[in-house]
């Protein structure tokens, strides 16, 4: 598979956050681009800045220069309103405590992202059942969060990331919170995503062991990527 | 759709701070029904008022008797249809809490002149014959369990001594706004006993009930008549039946103002329980609507999501409410007969409750929407965990 041309492009961007009276600076004149199907992880310390990145790039937050340009479109130039229609049919999120709604049940949150499309009551059924049958979670659609263990959850919220079939999928931490079994499955399910169906997929982790299985890994330090 | 199940599931999510909001909001709503129905009661004497009916009393005061010569010069004014007269008795039965209005008329144009009393025929026939006989409303009957044939003492009090009376008749509202609880005997019979008694009380009359041919008239019936009598030695004072009644009502306008404010104070209160609790949610659920935003939910369906769940628990509460207040109406209908003879829950106090309701729901999520909404989608997410 061909991995050369950029889906995001992002050129100069910096991001400070305010602290109170203190103006902390966390993203400092980032370039770099990310090939469309690159299975991406960003590693740094605590503080480096990897997490807003990632938000900068999956449009969550804006960055106070420079340009993230996702599929053609240049993002940092959206309204929020435009930002929110953008991600619902761009953005796959994979979270590090799932996030799931627990009073809905793993069908209706893979579904949810779905009730934003045109799509009828019947194509939405079929689109939830493909993606839950993607993490092989379809025998338990009708379970709620609270029955299900932390890394059927983490598959859950997988399913719900891929079922809009996003052009990106971001995932923060996705394993930080599972044990030693559901990690190596989640990140198995994560590979194949990227492998077999060509998901473009940006990771942020601390663990080394899930940084190995991405084809790219980059490191960031004080709002700097390491050269 | 899913935000109205969203809306259903969350709001019972937690279960006894649910609970306790729509206990909460039921019994401000059980409140705020039976102080607007207090109300009501308060002036149904003016909803049961006629347009065709005028009232004519010594100017001076109420308590100023005009004399019964008026009688003739009043029937023969210009416009007028029927007229009777009555004094306020202010008799005692056994014992003063057992307080009930008591008249003495001129009974056959009494009946004509009040046709929302329905009397059967017979009983008005037996009523009209027997000079001591009285005709008491169903509801008062039934309060102290009289029957006709039943004879009731009053313990006089403007006019002293024991009063006997046969019940010879019990009428019952025409409409559901008509007093059942006043108690009428014929004016001949006092006014003789007056004439034996107390001479220089009798042949005066409290006030006089003028019928009007329409109600267009009734002012210019008012003007004659009070000019009729202007620079006598009982000067009048005509007014509608309704302006009579809104006259009493004025003397205690001061509680009437209290009970509006307290209904409205008790609005705001169950408001601001209804805010904490729907700040309280929000705060709980910040991360869920950023996560809800990061997929694409705008701020119109997160604050679709709040306002709902507000509303559910609101009108939940409503209709807790609503369904005690009828039974407590009936429990006041009985313990407070006496001072509120006309005491049911009107249509359009549910009305109003149900609009205090949805008042109280969206005013209550009006601050936790703006805060869901403001947040940014990043440090509602860095709520989780």
């Amino acid at each position: 598979m061909e991995k050369t041309s950029p889906i995001v492009e992002i050129r100069n961007v910096s991001k400070t956050y305010r602290r109170g009276s203190y103006l902390v600076p966390v993203l400092a004149d980032i370039t770099f681009d990310i090939a469309e199907g690159e299975f991406l992880a960003i590693m740094g310390p605590s503080g480096s800045g990897k997490s807003t990145l990632l938000n900068l790039i999956a449009g969550i937050d804006h960055a106070d220069e420079g340009s993230i340009v996702v599929a053609g479109e240049d993002i940092t130039s959206l309204s929020e309103t435009e930002l929110a229609r953008w991600r619902s049919g761009n953005v796959g999120f994979i979270f590090q405590f799932y996030n799931l709604i627990p009073v809905l049940t793993a069908f209706e949150n893979v579904d949810l992202p779905l009730h934003l499309t045109g799509l009828t009551k019947q194509e939405r059924r079929e689109h939830v059942e493909t993606a839950l049958s993607m993490v092989n979670l379809l025998e338990r659609l009708d379970h709620y969060p609270g029955q299900l263990s932390g890394g059927e959850q983490q598959r859950v919220a997988i399913a719900r990331a891929i079922v809009t079939d996003p052009t990106i999928l971001v995932a923060d931490e996705p394993t930080g919170d599972l044990d030693r079994k559901s990690a190596q499955d989640v990140l198995n399910l994560m590979d194949r995503l990227n492998t077999e169906l060509g998901k473009t997929i940006i990771m942020v982790t601390h663990d080394p062991h899930a940084a190995e299985r991405a084809h790219v890994m980059r490191h960031l330090e004080k709002g700097v990527f390491d050269s | 759709m899913i935000l109205p199940k969203m809306i259903l599931k969350n709001a019972f999510r937690r279960k006894v701070r649910t609970g306790l909001t729509i206990l909460a909001m039921g019994i401000a709503i059980l409140a705020f029904g039976l102080l607007r129905t207090v109300l009501s009661a308060w002036y149904a004497g003016v909803d049961a008022s006629s347009a065709t009916r005028l009232v004519t009393r010594n100017s001076v005061s109420l308590i100023f008797p005009l004399p019964l010569s008026y009688l003739d010069k009043i029937r023969h004014t210009s416009g007028v249809k029927q007229v009777s007269y009555g004094n306020w008795f202010g008799g005692i039965y056994i014992s003063e809490k057992n307080f009930f209005a008591n008249f003495a008329v001129e009974p056959k144009s009494y009946l004509e002149l009040y046709p929302e009393f329905v009397l059967p025929e017979a009983q008005k026939a037996d009523f009209l014959r027997d000079r001591r006989g009285f005709v008491a409303g169903k509801k008062l009957a039934e309060r102290f369990g009289w029957h006709t044939g039943d004879i009731v003492t009053l313990k006089g009090t403007i006019y002293p001594g024991d009063w006997d009376f046969v019940l010879r008749g019990i009428y019952t509202g025409r409409t559901q706004t008509a007093d059942e609880t006043q108690f009428f005997f014929h004016w001949d019979y006092l006014n003789e006993t007056l004439k034996k008694r107390y001479p220089s009380m009798a042949d005066q009359v409290g006030f006089y009930m003028i019928g009007v041919t329409d109600p267009h008239v009734s002012a210019d019936v008012a003007l004659e008549v009070d000019a009729m009598f202007a620079n006598s030695r009982a000067e009048t004072l005509t007014e509608t039946e309704k302006a009579f009644v809104l006259g009493f009502i004025s003397m205690t306008e001061a509680i009437v103002m209290v009970i509006k404010i307290v209904s409205l104070v008790i609005i705001v209160i169950i408001m601001a329980v209804v805010a904490n609790t729907m700040a309280m949610t929000t705060r709980e659920r910040t991360g869920e609507y950023a996560v809800l935003k990061t997929l694409g939910y705008s701020g119109l369906q997160i604050g679709t999501l709040i306002a709902g769940e507000a509303l559910v628990i609101t009108l939940s509460g409503c209709l807790l409410g609503i369904a005690m207040t009828y039974p407590a109406a009936r429990f006041f209908t009985t313990s407070l007969g006496a001072y509120f003879p006309v005491f049911f829950v009107e249509p359009f106090t549910v009305v109003l409750d149900l609009g205090a309701a949805l008042l109280v729901g969206l005013v209550a999520a009006v601050i936790p929407i703006r805060q869901a909404v403001v947040i940014r989608i990043a440090d509602g997410l860095r709520r989780i965990g």
